[in-house]
């Protein structure tokens, strides 16, 4: 008997919740070529690849930084603050389960993982068009470690709002508020575009934008319904909100959409489907459906707001980040405080259901974040910029990123290309029209 | 009554449409063509694959106008275009013997003169 019950106190990993969080691994990882589509299509033509790019860098330079140190400032510990060096270099993190889930800690800390990747994808959304892309992996790097992993662990990993009990399903805190407020401070400290607010600035392909935001979506189902560490209620539940709260911003975004300017925009479509898997992001696990879809209705009224607004102000944000990220997360965080209910969660209560302390612990979250976030990018860009330049030249923006920065343009035609052949290619070079 | 054709840097183009129309020339056409002035080639490489791009994205404008406008137009070119380094492009003016309006049949003058509503 005694062996029994102590088999039974020992932690196991769970087959069906270990496979489930193998494949939310990797749509959440696609997550984030598929934002880099849908800023690609947002921005001109001539900064296509670099846009796609910096994208493509996170995963380079946030997935190292994570395994390096990131995981374990995030994840070791519960100390208040910050978390510690045991996870160093991914030390210890192997097959046992990850503590308080049934799943192995390898796959606990590569889901994870893509959520950092994604995040620091999401700040370049306030940059594109003229930050260098060499300044850009500086600061992803840096960013990566003293922005995200801090407010991970603030939220997730045991920190003092985890501890102070917040409730943040999947990311409010450090993926949503803390991408949309550096994404504030990272357009103030870079600057605005140089023809901003003087030309019109406009997406290239919204056919692009509707594919991310579509791949986006389905990525979101890993992100949210991955986001219990199981196949239990509340990821049943999560995955389901993802669903209705999206359907619901839409709704709103085309009736907002059909008073403004009397018809519906294919971008607007696009940028409400975002807006509507960040609402329910921190909410997912906790609200029942038709709160979920209440909140699709309501929290795209903010969103809608900020993203008219901003363009009228010298605030070159540029992929409005702050709006679909920082504001929608936000929303949604304080959210739960009014309407969660334990009866879908089994956690806590909100407001609505005689819990009010809930709505102090969610506005403490809403508050503690922006602050940290804005603050501490504001800070580690200044001290970049006080190192390397950040952005490019007048006369580089104007030729376009792609070509300076990284030597090819999206839609090369080949016409009039010279083929150079190596030296010892064999055959002559073939001559180029020499102005000398 | 002239053709001025500008050809001009991608990137200086919506510049050269400011001028134009602080100039008060308001019919033009444009159009994005490939070409090689006396420019350095850029380098490009893909995958393996380094080419140098022996022509260079330009636009090109059309502008019918009376005697009268040929001179600012060409000044408004040459102010949206000018960055100064080798590559700004060039202006040609071409006698132009007749202009008709398809909507009205007017001919030359009043066929190049913009309607005012």
């Amino acid at each position: 008997v005694s062996v029994v019950a102590l088999l039974a106190a020992v932690p196991q990993v769970d087959t069906g919740d270990t496979a489930w969080m193998l494949v939310a691994t990797a749509l959440v990882l696609m997550m984030t070529p598929a934002l880099g589509l849908f800023y690609a299509g947002l921005v001109r033509s001539k900064n296509t690849l670099n846009t796609f790019m910096m994208c493509i860098a996170a995963i380079a330079v946030a997935m190292v930084t994570w395994a390096l140190v990131g995981y374990s400032l995030a994840f070791d510990g519960t100390s208040s603050l910050i978390g510690g060096l045991d996870y160093v270099g991914l030390h210890g993190v192997d097959f046992a389960p990850r503590e308080g889930t049934t799943i192995p800690h390898l796959v606990f800390m590569a889901f994870q993982a893509t959520f950092c990747i994604i995040t620091v994808a999401l700040v370049s959304g306030a940059v594109v068009e003229r930050m260098r892309f060499s300044a850009f992996l500086v600061f992803a790097a840096l960013w990566s470690v003293l922005v995200y992993a801090v407010l991970a662990h603030w939220a997730f990993g045991g920190g003092w709002l985890a501890a102070g009990g917040t409730l943040d399903f999947a990311g409010g805190v450090p993926v949503e508020m803390a991408s949309g407020f550096s994404a504030l401070a990272a357009a103030l400290v870079v600057g605005t575009r140089k023809d901003y607010g003087r030309q019109a600035l406009l997406p290239h392909n919204a056919v692009y934008v509707l594919l991310g935001a579509g791949l986006l979506w389905f990525g979101w189902f890993g992100f949210n319904g991955g986001s219990g560490f199981s196949t239990g209620n509340n990821s049943v539940l999560a995955f389901t909100n993802t669903l209705l709260t999206p359907a619901c911003s839409l709704v709103t975004w085309f009736v907002l959409d059909l008073i403004r300017g009397r018809k519906v925009t294919a971008i607007g479509a696009a940028t409400a489907i975002i807006v509507g898997c960040v609402l329910i992001t921190p909410a997912g696990g906790y609200i029942s459906p038709g709160w979920a879809m209440a909140l699709g209705f309501l929290g795209a009224l903010p969103c809608y707001a900020m993203i008219v607004w901003r363009p009228r102000t010298r605030v070159d944000e540029t992929l409005d980040v702050l709006a679909a990220h920082g504001i929608a997360g936000f929303t949604g965080i304080l959210f739960i405080g009014f309407v969660a209910q334990i009866g879908w969660n089994g956690v806590s209560d909100g407001l609505f259901y005689g819990n009010a302390a809930q709505l102090g612990d969610q506005a403490l979250a809403a508050l503690a974040a922006p602050v940290y976030a804005f603050l501490a990018t504001f800070v580690l860009l200044k001290l970049i910029g006080a190192v390397m330049p950040l952005r490019a030249s007048e006369h580089e923006e104007a030729l376009g990123m792609d070509v300076v920065q990284h030597g090819e343009e999206a839609y090369v035609t080949g016409e009039g290309a010279i083929l150079v052949v190596p030296e010892d290619g064999g055959g002559a070079p073939v001559p180029v029209a020499d102005p000398g | 009554m002239k053709l001025v054709i500008g050809i001009v840097r991608p990137e200086k183009a919506n510049d050269v449409l400011e001028a134009l129309y602080r100039a008060q020339v308001r019919g033009v056409s444009m159009s994005r063509v490939q070409g090689h002035g006396g420019e350095l080639e850029r380098v490009e490489t893909y995958r393996g694959t380094t080419v140098k791009m022996g022509l260079a994205e330009k636009v090109r404008f059309e502008i019918a106008v009376s005697d009268d406008f040929v001179q600012p137009t060409v000044d408004a070119l040459c102010e949206g275009a000018r960055t100064g380094a080798v590559g700004d492009g060039k202006i040609f003016v071409l006698p132009l013997d007749q202009a008709v309006r398809i909507r009205t049949g007017e001919t030359d003058h009043g066929a190049v003169t913009p309607v005012d509503k």
